[in-house]
């Protein structure tokens, strides 16, 4: 399990690469992601994150067309394989699974 | 900047261009468009000064090694290891698609690299020679200078009070001292198996001092004077699988020792391979009388002392010391002015030649003369490849062009082209390595040397890998460097034609020159083994002095021979296979020993009456069929023969005597008369002057039986009555017999070995080179086509054609025999020197292999010449 393993950061790139479907790249995904945990992140963290999860398979990746804003360059587009979708819902059925196991007097 | 685009607001510029020297190219154009992107949304929602920091701080994050390097998915950027496969593909294709080229190129190539292969392995040996014994290095023998008559002899055997005072006067110099007898065949008997191998008598250092490896027993035993130790092959010889330790031989029929030790043989690489078993010195000294007397005799030198330096000494120190030892103990020597001194065990086998006195090339020479042969070879070989490469490389000046234009750079073309003669250089090592195991055992022979292929040493495969990677680099060198430097554009816009033109007459000049040295050196190597084989037969020819046909000699190796001579003639004479009989104290083409107190009329009291001595019977001329010049032989109706003499030739001529029959001679009391004069004898080498030799009746020095057979009976039938004859007088000892004309042979060993060897060479450089030349000529040839098409359709004559093709090449090979003519002479007549018999450098020689290299070439060349001026024209000229 090693391989699939994924940390913090990874965890909400994949998300925000899932919620940006379709238009998910790198200056997109800092965008989602600062907008979602309302805190600064940096794009070379974001495009390493990008690039170890297509390394572990848990996304792939095209050019996608160039466009006006962007000075005419082209974006990569990444998109969440199964493999990815399979990890984001073994981590939330974990966090699920764990929440239902708090016992209601820790909360008193 | 900003300052006058305030409106279009830019973040750092700087920022921007350090991205882009680090970023690979793949990479820059996505990250600069995220950056760019981020920028512009932050310039709106932060304020450009916020803008410009996120983006100097996201520049800074993305510089991380591991997004830098991340694998490409889009643009392939090959590495060199990925072109590799491509190359040898490519090389591939190359090869298979040239297969007249490749094979001529591999088997080329192969043949130098086995050349060079095993004398390689040849020079591993001779440096690697005595190296087995642990302290090789401070080992010597004790060696002596002596002059006679004006001529300074050098000598490894010493006198035997030599050691004592060694001992007495020097003994800090020395760590161990053995003296030892030469070595001589003996008979080791144990019950009724007897074999005959050689030994020595040593003294109980020797083991410990040459390192011998005890495989059981002990070394020790050599204390006890009559202990003996074996070699692993004589202990298997005389007991088979039984345990030799402590089992008693008999040695010479004569006396009984006990095997306290067996060691492991000696490799054919060590100075004492031959010593197959070591008897104990003591015995030597207490039963040998001869060996006795010469305890306290400063004039007989007869003995090795072997020595191992202490460690805090060095041979020439030592040497200075010990220089005078013998002129200050032995006042009556002092006259030969002897000098000790000791020779380093490293430098036995390789610089053991003295010349009055003065070290002069030994062994050494023949491993430097091999080298230089074996690299020549290989360069041929090497010369070869450049040449078909170069010579080709019109045909694939358009492929430079092409692969330069799509876009290769010139060091993948080096690459390409490197990989293509590496690939021909492993096949043909791989090539070589068969031929190597194959040709191995008869170069063995050739040079008498038991050398195995180290295939279990990985540094033997390293060096081998190595040497390929030298060779594939040193002969696609050239190929390489000039292939790759085609400009595109000239070789792709010119035709074939003009691009010979541009390339110009000079083009062409490089490889002429390979073809001249490549010639050159096969042409000094053939005439230098034309004189090396016409100075073999040279000395085959001399007169020899005696008849060597059917004439055998046994050695009287037990004193049972001794007991009853007449009878042993008797039952000889029976057999009716035998002629005549003699005895002798030296072989019939040897003279063993020597004597410096002849004394005679009219002698110089300067000069040293210094004659070798040979005891004979009176039937030793009829036996040996010598030529009586002056007087007669020996006979028995003179009872004065008994102190006779017959003289050979240049004993007349040594002693100056004007009338040598009658001549009176002193010698050891006694006054002798020269009855006769006979034709000289060859003894010692061919090649050098016969020793001055008297002939004198003494039956008691006999160690030879000499039997001329009967012509009339087979040989085999012959030596099967003799065997039951020996067997019944010396039941103690194999028999074993010689022939004279065997023994004469033996002499041209050493030289054969090399006639032998050189031809080898010779006729592979010879090889070499005209693969090379029958390449060249069919490539150019197949380039002229077109020409040759045009030339016939003209009216050009076949005999003009051919003549038109093969000059160029008759050309080169005559400058070759130019320069090749008088390296070889200078080279020859320096060998030819070291031999006092020799044969004249004659013009013939020269012209003869100038003759044959012509003649070799124009058959090479003018095979394809003529199949191409043969060819139909129009075959040549329909296309296009």
């Amino acid at each position: 399990m090693k391989g699939t393993y994924l940390g913090e950061f990874e965890e909400v790139v994949l998300l925000a690469v899932a919620i940006r479907t379709g238009d998910a790249y790198g200056a997109a995904v800092v965008n989602e992601i600062e907008q979602q945990l309302d805190r600064s992140v940096n794009l070379g963290a974001v495009h390493t994150a990008l690039h170890r999860l297509e390394e572990k398979g848990l996304v792939k990746s095209e050019m996608g067309g160039a466009t006006g804003e962007r000075g005419g360059r082209s974006k990569r587009l990444y998109l969440v394989t199964a493999l990815g979708r399979r990890a984001l819902e073994e981590i939330r059925q974990l966090r699920n699974q764990m929440w239902d196991n708090i016992p209601k007097i820790a909360w008193s | 900047m900003n300052r006058s685009k305030p409106k279009h607001e830019m973040p750092p510029r700087w920022a921007t261009l350090l991205l882009k020297s680090v970023c690979p190219a793949r990479l820059a154009n996505e990250l600069e468009g995220d950056l760019h992107e981020l920028f512009e949304q932050r310039v709106k929602t932060l304020g450009l000064r916020r803008a410009r920091w996120r983006y100097i701080k996201d520049v800074s994050s993305l510089m991380r090694p591991s997004l830098m390097k991340s694998k490409p998915s889009q643009y392939p950027n090959p590495s060199h290891t990925d072109m590799l496969q491509n190359y040898i593909k490519i090389a591939f294709r190359n090869l298979v698609k040239n297969r007249t080229y490749s094979a001529i190129n591999i088997v080329g190539l192969s043949v130098g690299m086995t050349t060079a292969i095993l004398i390689g392995l040849w020079m591993w040996d001779e440096l690697s020679f005595n190296k087995y014994h642990q302290h090789y290095d401070r080992i010597a023998r004790v060696m002596q200078h002596q002059t006679y008559n004006g001529n300074t002899s050098t000598t490894p055997a010493t006198p035997l009070p030599m050691r004592a005072a060694l001992q007495n006067e020097h003994a800090a110099e020395f760590t161990h001292m053995a003296s030892s007898s030469r070595t001589e065949d003996h008979i080791l008997a144990v019950g009724d198996k007897k074999i005959s191998r050689k030994g020595n008598w040593v003294e109980p250092d020797f083991p410990t001092m040459m390192s011998l490896r005890i495989v059981k027993g002990t070394a020790a035993g050599l204390d006890n004077p009559t202990s003996a130790l074996l070699s692993e092959s004589v202990a298997e010889a005389l007991f088979g699988d039984q345990d030799p330790i402590n089992q008693t031989m008999k040695v010479d029929n004569k006396n009984y020792f006990k095997v306290t030790g067996i060691y492991e043989d000696l490799p054919n690489n060590t100075e004492f391979k031959d010593v197959s078993f070591l008897l104990p010195w003591k015995y030597f000294l207490q039963e040998k009388p001869w060996v006795k007397r010469s305890e306290n005799n400063w004039g007989n030198n007869s003995f090795l002392l072997l020595v191992q330096l202490a460690p805090n000494t060095g041979f020439d120190q030592v040497s200075a010391k010990i220089e005078k030892i013998k002129a200050r103990h032995a006042k009556e020597e002092a006259r030969f002015d002897p000098k000790a001194f000791l020779h380093p065990m490293n430098r036995w086998h390789l610089y053991s030649e003295w010349e009055n006195g003065v070290p002069v090339r030994g062994r050494i020479q023949f491993v430097w003369l091999f080298g230089i042969i074996g690299a020549f070879v290989l360069l041929l070989a090497c010369i070869n490849f450049m040449n078909l490469s170069t010579a080709r490389s019109q045909k694939r000046a358009k492929e430079v062009g092409v692969r330069k234009a799509v876009g290769s750079l010139r060091s993948q073309l080096i690459a390409q082209f490197y990989t293509e003669s590496i690939l021909v250089a492993v096949f043909a090592f791989l090539l070589a390595l068969i031929l190597v195991q194959l040709f191995l055992p008869w170069f063995n022979q050739v040079a008498d040397k038991q050398i195995a292929f180290p295939w279990t040493d990985g540094r033997s495969w390293l060096f081998g890998l190595g040497f390929t990677l030298v060779t594939g680099l040193l002969a696609g060198s050239y190929p390489a460097l000039y292939l790759s430097a085609f400009r595109p554009v000239k070789v792709l816009k010119a035709a074939g034609s003009s691009l010979r033109l541009q390339a110009g007459r000079y083009a062409t000049l490089p490889r002429q020159t390979l073809v001249i040295v490549q010639f050159t050196v096969s042409i000094t190597l053939v005439i230098g083994t034309l004189v090396v084989l016409r100075q073999i037969q040279y000395a085959k020819d001399r007169p020899v002095g005696f008849d060597r046909a059917g004439l055998l000699s046994v050695a009287m190796n037990t004193p049972d021979l001794r007991k009853d001579s007449d009878a042993l003639a008797r039952d000889l004479f029976q057999t009716g296979a035998v002629v005549n009989m003699t005895k002798s104290s030296s072989p019939t083409s040897e003279v063993w020993s020597r004597d410096a107190s002849f004394n005679w009329e009219g002698k110089d009291p300067n000069q040293l009456g210094d004659l070798g001595t040979v005891g004979i019977t009176h039937e030793y001329g009829q036996t040996v069929n010598w030529h009586i010049k002056q007087g007669r032989d020996f006979s028995k109706e003179y009872a004065t023969d008994s102190l006779g003499m017959v003289l050979n030739e240049s004993a007349v001529k040594f002693m100056g005597l004007k009338e040598p029959v009658g001549a009176r001679v002193q010698w050891n009391g006694e006054k002798y008369t020269v009855v006769g004069v006979i034709g000289d004898v060859v003894t010692g080498s061919p090649f050098m002057p016969i020793e001055p030799t008297v002939f004198m009746l003494r039956e008691d020095w006999a160690s030879f039986i000499h039997i001329r057979l009967n012509a009339a009976v087979s040989t085999r039938d012959a030596i099967a009555k003799l065997e039951t004859v020996f067997k019944k007088h010396n039941p103690g000892s194999p028999f074993e017999y010689k022939f004279a004309s065997d023994e004469y042979d033996y002499k041209f060993r050493a030289e054969e070995r090399i006639g032998q060897l050189s031809s080898t060479f010779a006729s592979l450089a010879i090889i070499i080179s005209c693969l090379g030349l029958f390449g060249l000529a069919s490539f150019l040839a197949e380039q002229r086509q077109k020409e040759i098409g045009i030339r016939k359709v003209l009216g050009a004559s076949v005999a003009h054609l051919w003549q038109m093709l093969s000059r160029d090449f008759l050309v080169l090979v005559l400058i070759s025999c130019v320069v090749a003519a008088p390296i070889a002479y200078y080279l020859m007549h320096d060998w030819l020197e070291q031999y006092s018999y020799r044969t004249a450098l004659s013009w013939w020689i020269f012209a003869a292999a100038i003759l044959g290299a012509l003649v070799i070439t124009l058959l090479t060349v003018s095979y394809q010449a003529i199949k191409s001026a043969l060819l139909n024209p129009v075959k040549s000229l329909h296309n296009e």
